[in-house]
């Protein structure tokens, strides 16, 4: 029995009810900058909100295909969104666990024939209920190889992810250009994606702010010359080659911590503070090797 | 004459949606779930064939039940049930076992006297499906 049409309906209720506003909030202030990709998973949450008071009113219209792919330079966030996108998913009653499998080729596909549908099936099963989080996705298909295994766990994946859809999202991830060029070839696997977000790279001060944000969770803080020798860090380290957005600004983190340690353990002797033990010092970030390949080029 | 084994044994058969919820509740103890099918219905036959894998680190009962439908698509005239692991230290046993699927027609067992020495008596027990070669049987 439906209600009738013009019954107001309180969708306001809804959403709070359901705690996503919780989680689209922690996405909105843990992350930092990604505006499309924010904006995306907005609407999929809406999406999702509205099809669940739809379907209170009995307008049934199947589940909606949610299957994504996230296309993006190194570090920018894809896995961590994906980890995100689980707990919405799972927040609005989609998924009905909410949990993460994140693969790769090596999980998918077998060594030898017979083996591979077997172990996709197997990381399928795990998955149901969930998120299944395929990086570099575009490895599973190798044209270059007519016989390569590859081929039979797309065939897989793609029959589940038709057919089981209530019970499985699969996001696919890796870099943009590869990412395109494995969609074009494999356009079945094209046709069923709805969802393509492109993650753009950081800038400056986005990075600043992740730094900021990850030397919080660290429990560290920059003094105020550490804060300008950061900020040139990240303008040196964007210039050079293996730039991996966030993930090089946590690597040279630690490696500051490191510096940080060696330096306070050196001057053992002297009294020690909390504020000593919390604060990473200009010199500590000034060390490191970017700085010196930059004296070299000028 | 209908086969009882196993957890539930003193109930009618389940439905698929209380299958579903009794994995949901083995998965939830962190038990790995198999399935297993046989066509021999002797109640000492304690071997049962695998079908697959037990499925360890599952989340949702999906998966249990895909594999569940497929070795009743594959095997519609046999005995499947699913069975739950506990892998815990103490245990190391199934907790859980039952019936999913069964052949629509069951012949039943013969009981069987052997006269002994004296007035000794033996009985054994006989499924009248098993005089059929496997696979013939049902």
């Amino acid at each position: 029995m439906s209600a009738p049409e013009s019954l107001p309906l309180d969708l306001e209720q809804l959403y709070r009810d359901s705690n996503v506003a919780g989680v689209l909030e922690a996405l909105e202030r843990e992350l930092v900058g990604l505006a499309p990709v924010k904006t995306r998973v907005r609407e999929i949450a809406a999406l999702l909100v509205v099809e669940k008071l739809r379907r209170s009113v009995g307008l049934e219209a199947g589940a909606p295909s949610l299957h994504m792919s996230f296309t993006g330079n190194p570090g920018t966030g894809k896995t961590t969104v994906a980890l995100r996108m689980a707990e919405i998913l799972h927040a609005l009653g989609y998924s009905r666990k909410g949990h993460l499998v994140a693969v790769t080729r090596d999980d998918l596909v077998g060594q030898y024939i017979g083996h591979t549908a077997p172990k996709t099936k197997e990381v399928l099963k795990r998955a149901m209920g969930g998120v299944l989080f395929i990086d570099e996705a575009y490895y599973l298909y190798r044209p270059e190889n007519e016989r390569d295994y590859g081929q039979e766990a797309i065939e897989i994946l793609l029959q589940v992810m038709e057919n089981q859809r209530e019970d499985l999202v699969v996001i696919l991830a890796g870099y943009k250009d590869r990412m395109d060029r494995f969609f074009s070839s494999n356009p079945g696997m094209a046709s069923r994606i709805a969802h393509h977000i492109d993650f753009p790279d950081y800038k400056e001060d986005e990075l600043l702010a992740i730094a900021g944000l990850m030397l919080e969770k660290m429990k560290y803080r920059l003094d105020a010359g550490a804060e300008a020798a950061l900020r040139e860090y990240i303008a040196l380290r964007k210039t050079q080659p293996h730039f991996a957005n966030a993930r090089s600004i946590r690597n040279a983190l630690d490696r500051a911590r490191l510096r940080q340690a060696k330096r306070l353990f050196e001057q053992r002797g002297a009294p020690l503070t909390r504020e000593a033990l919390m604060t990473i010092t200009a010199e500590d970030i000034r060390a490191s090797r970017v700085f010196e390949t930059a004296g070299e080029q000028r | 004459m209908r086969l009882t084994q196993g957890t539930f044994s003193f109930l009618p058969d389940l439905n698929d949606a209380q299958i579903r919820a009794q994995i949901e509740y083995c998965l939830g103890r962190g038990w790995a779930v198999s399935v297993e099918y046989t066509d021999d219905p002797h109640p000492r036959n304690a071997y049962w064939e695998m079908y697959g894998m037990p499925m360890f680190d599952l989340k949702d009962a999906a998966g249990v039940m895909a594999e569940v439908d497929a070795c009743r698509k594959t095997f519609p005239r046999h005995y499947v049930k699913v069975n739950a692991f506990d892998a815990t230290h103490g245990w190391e046993s199934l907790r859980l076992s039952f019936i999913v699927n069964r052949p629509p027609n069951e012949p039943g067992f013969a009981l069987e006297r052997e006269e002994g020495a004296g007035r000794l008596q033996r009985y054994s027990v006989r499924s009248y499906a098993a005089e059929r070669p496997e696979g013939e049987r049902y």
